[in-house]
């Protein structure tokens, strides 16, 4: 059998794995961010009628999943895995999600890379003639996490011009081996590796994250002989405005020119007049724009074919304080319309 | 009476000033600067260099956190003075329990009602 | 590529990179709301003095503190002083209010986590540095009064 591994950390599907369905929630100001019109429910209430910020995050997770399931015409019990990560400590989020939901799970920590992980991982799972439905999910929320990582809410110190806002919101996207006439592919996945260039502000996540995204985009490009220029859409996760610039510099060092096709989740999903400094960030951040913005101008063939790579950071508060420098990763998969 | 007011806001403002640039050139944390001006007012006090700025802008040397670095040496050098070496235990919280008891009180009676809220911006 | 040498290069052209507050306007914005808050404390004061004319200074000076305490504790309370902070910077972080502010925020996050392990362990996360510094300090300063 022809091993459907391409270059070294590339992988090329046999069979495209086709995206059935996907679903998209956020927050409040999210909601008012440049993406209003693409997302599928925004909430009015940023706890979402839940008494605590941690269960609203896993009733985000849950919501995605349970109508991205129904959007597919499918029920629970057709599902054959669940491929679920978020922020907070231990994954709870979405292993108490798993729970509610009675299907198999296999807990994922990418940080905010977890969107592009678990679509990589369960395109893999498919494409193997493993399962025949797999659900990919993940969010955060900002409360949740500015507590864990930061400070409490009520404290009133500024937030630095490099931090980002971490996102509340939650994607859900459902992998299939079911035949479409047409729908949207997953057809390569690079997975990436732990890059770390040093950088110890927890403020600057951007900067921490540029690396990894640079070094696994490279990878895909030399693993699968592509250039910039053969995607509509590169979108890196949430490297912010900062990280981006700083991404573009590196890639540019490395002899690839990135285009007006180039753009970053991060950058793209607030509003420049809501004061979040360098843009978005957190799980839900990229989960939330590819299962929107993304999958609908696939579906309306606006664009052709994205090269997705989420970014992570992948340090904890203890790290940081034992003064570590931050690892970033980052995982890169290929959307495209199918013919 | 009004230029006691105008004193309090310049002295009073100028410290906090002095925390921004802080705040700005090294990107430390709150508690951080808490923690650097009281020691630095009860360091100031211990040198008597607190006491003139108090008896000239008032609150605006009270209010600041380094009024209450103030009270704490005030409070052990009082205390030596009246208990001797057990002054140097008993000073300096006993000089600031008020606002401490008070912030542990109301902080207590709050959380209790309120609920923390997500940040707009 | 990957040596000690490339590292210090991409951290140097971070940093050049990385923007900075815009330090001016925020000056200005902790000077006025610092200086604010100690004219309220100041007012405070002064009509403690004037309605309790028995009253030393030292007393109302003590009052002015926990009348400031117990208003910041409330605002943050309310979720209105996180917001002034925001605006104000170390204007609001410096004066006694920022100090409650420090208190009663963790107090109120923690919460949810119990009244024991939330709450009152949470309590003091910010500013319990400030109260063993300070007194550590306090008494470093009582032993060498104490022998000169």
């Amino acid at each position: 059998m022809a091993s459907k591994k391409c270059g070294k950390q590339t992988i090329k599907f046999t069979n495209p794995v086709n995206i059935i369905s996907s679903y998209s929630i956020v927050g409040e100001k999210e909601g008012q961010g440049n993406f209003k019109e693409y997302y599928d429910y925004i909430l009015k209430d940023d706890k979402f009628g839940e008494k605590t910020f941690e269960h609203a995050e896993r009733k985000l997770i849950e919501h995605s999943i349970v109508h991205a399931i129904e959007r597919a015409h499918l029920n629970i019990d057709d599902i054959d895995l669940m491929l679920a990560g978020d922020l907070l400590n231990q994954i709870t989020s979405s292993s108490f999600t798993a729970r509610q939901l009675k299907t198999s799970f296999v807990g994922l920590y990418g940080a905010c890379s977890t969107m592009a992980e678990s679509l990589a991982v369960g395109a893999c799972m498919i494409d193997g003639n493993f399962f025949n439905n797999v659900v990919c999910a993940t969010g955060s929320h900002f409360s949740s996490a500015e507590r864990q990582y930061r400070f409490p809410l009520e404290l009133g110190n500024q937030r630095p011009p490099t931090s980002q806002w971490t996102v509340t919101g939650a994607g859900c996207t459902i992998l299939s081996n079911r035949s479409m006439r047409k729908c949207n592919q997953i057809t390569m996945a690079t997975f990436g590796k732990v890059t770390d260039y040093g950088i110890t502000d927890v403020n600057n996540m951007g900067a921490a994250m540029a690396p990894a995204a640079c070094d696994t985009i490279i990878a895909h490009f030399e693993d699968t002989k592509t250039t910039p220029d053969d995607y509509d859409l590169i979108l890196t996760g949430d490297l912010g405005k900062l990280g981006s610039e700083l991404f573009m510099d590196l890639m540019e060092h490395n002899g690839y020119k990135l285009g007006k096709n180039y753009n970053d989740c991060g950058q793209m999903i607030f509003d420049n007049n809501q004061k979040t400094y360098q843009g978005g960030s957190g799980a839900g951040c990229s989960a939330a724009v590819i299962n929107s913005y993304v999958m609908k101008k696939l579906e309306k063939g606006e664009i052709k074919s994205v090269l997705f790579a989420a970014t992570g950071a992948l340090l904890s508060s203890t790290s940081s304080q034992q003064g570590d420098s931050i690892p970033g990763i980052c995982h890169a998969v290929v959307i495209k319309r199918s013919e | 009476m009004w230029l006691m007011y105008l004193k309090v806001f310049l002295v009073g403002g100028f410290i906090c000033m002095l925390g921004q640039i802080l705040l700005i050139k090294t990107n430390i944390t709150s508690s951080r600067i808490l923690v650097l001006f009281v020691v630095i007012g009860a360091i100031m006090e211990a040198f008597g260099l607190y006491e003139p700025i108090v008896n000239f802008a008032g609150a605006g040397a009270t209010v600041p956190i380094t009024g209450f670095g103030r009270s704490l040496a005030k409070g052990v050098i009082d205390a030596i003075k009246s208990q001797g070496f057990l002054g140097v235990f008993t000073g300096g919280l006993t000089a600031t329990a008020g606002g401490i008891a008070a912030a542990v009180l109301f902080a207590y009676i709050f959380a209790l009602i309120f609920n923390s809220k997500t940040k707009k911006y | 590529m990957e040596d000690k040498n490339f590292f210090e290069k991409y951290q140097a052209y971070v940093e050049a990179k990385t923007p900075k507050t815009k330090s001016f306007p925020t000056l200005i914005y902790a000077y006025l709301v610092g200086g604010l808050i100690c004219m309220l404390g100041q007012g405070i004061y002064d009509s403690l003095l004037a309605i309790f004319p028995t009253m030393t200074t030292e007393e109302a000076n003590a009052w002015m503190l926990i009348g400031l305490i117990f208003l910041a504790s409330l605002l943050t309370g309310l979720g209105v002083y996180d917001r002034i902070g925001i605006f104000a910077g170390a204007g609001s972080v410096v004066p006694i209010t920022g100090f409650s502010n420090s208190i009663a925020s963790p107090a109120i996050e923690y919460k949810k986590e119990g009244i024991i392990y939330g709450l009152c362990v949470k309590m003091f996360s910010i500013a319990g540095p400030v109260i063993v510094n300070g007194l550590a300090i306090s008494i470093i300063i009582g032993i060498i009064y104490l022998f000169l």
